[in-house]
């Protein structure tokens, strides 16, 4: 069996949670197995995780579960996996799931592999591919143990309706007290999709001169739902804040559509956002390098082609 | 308080990658190695300046060969005490994992950093997996961290839209992101004391690793860029919603 942990967020599955109950199925297919899900705590919405491919949901509920803490969700994680005969673990590649994976890994005896972005081939045996030196090249990683534990990147897999819904059954587990308290949750704006979840990404770089200068960016992500990011010299000088600095040394993203605006494209940003699938990139220098990482490029001054693609993107949507 | 960081090799931002014949192993000619980003800038200059505020030690750990011991001489050039290696090649993250936690046993650290993730592998599991082999909290993503009683830190933590704020008491692992300290650059009189500290080498537990790289690729190449006058965006929108099908 396939046993998925499902993130979820004020009660709620999360989108990525989603992502991963799709290849936990996509993955039972293809090992002839079924899939089933892990949620801790609570979500209303837990029953529709059937709708992408789980055939049951099993649920244990602690106060121990109400804030994060790595050693308590391993354990619980790892002793459901125990309990249910799962042979492959399988999370989201968030900043919980990435706390998780070695954790669990190891309280299971298992061979891990974060961040993969295709399902496993598991013809000959189970190798798993992912990105490596920041995207620069890919790697097929063999999983020699007998369970596997595996952490799916975001934004890997188109997900869509296989199912319906599904039973609600709880598991009985012997919960750890937490070694850590969580003394407060400093939530952004909730209703912006946080930058590894994100499908459009308008990003600015030191192009725009100064953060007083982000009006043009943030309505252009407004008009099309994206979420907004920025280069590293940019978060440096706290034009903008740091969770919005994106590359090697910042967040690794692949939206489906992500907008470059006056930014030069060095290697180090590049290596963070090159797996986006459509690139536009606005640039007044027609040399910028990150022209031949783009697949639309508009040669121009920002301050003026920004405001003109925001008018023509409500236009079409009117 | 007895600090450790635990330190790993990567190639070089800049460096083109490329792959031996049978595409299993880096092709190491032309590259340049630097200790990972994230193990420089951000935890061992913490642990330095948590030392200079309440005393003790900053050790650094490396799983490697003699021939990284370029990069642990940097780290104590840059304000390390002391240095372990652990002699044998790096080949996975659980082995590495293991053979650190099995070193970290035998001493009583306070509190054990490694960075967010490496930039080669990406794989961030070290630390979960130290943490779980030492039964010790295991803290990810820590954008700062105050020591604010002999056995006690705050610590803050990003995660997707937010930071928690995290209380915890020594012993305790923790995986260091941008904002917890800023870089510093080795002086002179760094460099020259480092090469009379102590540079300690371990010998390996036996261990067999858990994945084996079955083979590397790089990516497709993209095809070329198209151009749009910037006169109009309206061609822009349309070829969005289009062509790529992203709006
Ligand atoms: C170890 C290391 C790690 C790094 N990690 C990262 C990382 O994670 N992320 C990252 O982003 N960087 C990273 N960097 C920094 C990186 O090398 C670049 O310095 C940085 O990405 C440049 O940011 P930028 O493109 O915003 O600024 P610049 O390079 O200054 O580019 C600004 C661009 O704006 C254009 N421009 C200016 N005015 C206008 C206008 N009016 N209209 C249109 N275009 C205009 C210019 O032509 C130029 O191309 C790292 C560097 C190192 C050494």
């Amino acid at each position: 069996m396939v046993l998925v942990f499902v993130e979820t967020e004020n009660g709620k599955v999360r989108k990525a949670a989603l992502e991963a109950v799709y290849y936990g199925y996509l993955t039972a297919q293809k090992l002839g197995t079924s899939c089933e899900a892990l949620l801790l705590g609570n979500a209303e919405d837990a029953t529709s995780l059937g709708l992408y491919g789980a055939t049951l949901v099993h649920q244990s509920d602690s106060i121990s579960f109400n804030f994060f803490d790595t050693q308590v969700y391993s354990a619980a994680i790892a002793q459901a996996a125990k309990k249910l005969e799962a042979s492959v673990v399988i999370l989201s590649h968030s900043s919980n799931g990435k706390s998780l994976i070695g954790h669990i890994a190891y309280l299971l005896d298992a061979g891990s592999v974060s961040a993969a972005i295709d399902i496993p081939e598991t013809d000959k045996g189970f190798s798993v591919r992912k990105g490596v030196y920041s995207s620069k090249a890919l790697v097929n990683i063999e999983i020699n143990t007998p369970i596997k534990v595996v952490s799916v990147l975001g934004n890997s897999l188109q997900i869509s309706v296989i199912g319906s819904n599904v039973e609600v059954q709880p598991v009985a587990l012997d919960v750890l007290q937490p070694g850590i308290k969580v003394l407060s949750v400093d939530k952004l704006q909730s209703n912006v999709t946080p930058l590894p979840e994100a499908e459009r990404v308008v990003s600015g770089g030191r192009g725009l001169k100064g953060p007083e200068n982000w009006g043009i960016v943030e309505e252009l992500a407004d008009v099309l739902h994206a979420t907004t990011a920025c280069s590293r010299p940019v978060s440096d000088a706290d034009w903008r804040p740091h969770h919005e600095h994106v590359g090697q040394t910042g967040i690794a993203i692949r939206p489906n559509l992500y907008i470059a605006i006056g930014i030069s494209g060095a290697i180090q940003h590049l290596a963070g956002v090159n797996n986006s699938k459509t690139i536009v990139v606005i640039n007044k220098d027609p040399e910028a390098p990150f022209f031949k990482s783009a697949n639309y490029g508009v040669v121009g001054d920002l301050f003026d082609v920004v405001p003109k693609l925001t008018a023509a993107i409500k236009n079409l949507n009117a | 308080m007895k600090l450790l960081v635990c330190i790993s090799k990567t190639p070089d931002t800049t460096a083109k990658i490329a792959f031996n014949g049978d595409n299993t192993k880096l092709e190491t000619a032309g590259i340049t190695f630097i200790m990972n980003p994230y193990d420089e800038w951000y935890a061992l200059v913490k642990a330095i300046e948590i030392q200079e505020k309440w005393g003790g030690s900053v050790s650094v750990l490396h799983v490697g060969p003699s021939e990284n011991d370029s990069i642990i001489r940097k780290a104590l050039a840059i304000g390390a005490t002391d240095a372990y290696r652990i002699d044998t090649e790096a080949v996975s993250a659980d082995q590495v994992a293991f053979q650190m936690a099995s070193f970290i046993k035998q001493h009583a650290f306070d509190i054990i950093f490694t960075g967010k993730e490496t930039i080669d592998y990406n794989g961030a599991e070290v630390g979960g997996r130290m943490a779980a082999q030492l039964n010790l909290p295991f803290i990810s993503f820590a954008s700062h961290l105050d020591i604010v009683a002999e056995n006690e830190a705050i610590v803050k933590r990003d995660m997707e839209g937010g930071t928690e704020t995290i209380q915890v008491n020594t012993p305790f692992v923790i995986s260091a992101a941008k904002g917890m300290a800023e870089q510093r650059i080795p002086n002179m009189k760094g460099i020259m004391t480092a090469k009379s500290k102590p540079l300690n080498v371990v010998t390996p537990q036996e261990y067999s690793p858990k994945i084996s790289i079955v083979s590397h690729e790089l990516p497709p190449a993209k095809k070329a860029v198209q151009y749009i006058d910037p006169e109009n965006m309206a061609e822009l929108a349309r070829l969005l919603r289009e062509e790529a099908k992203v709006i």
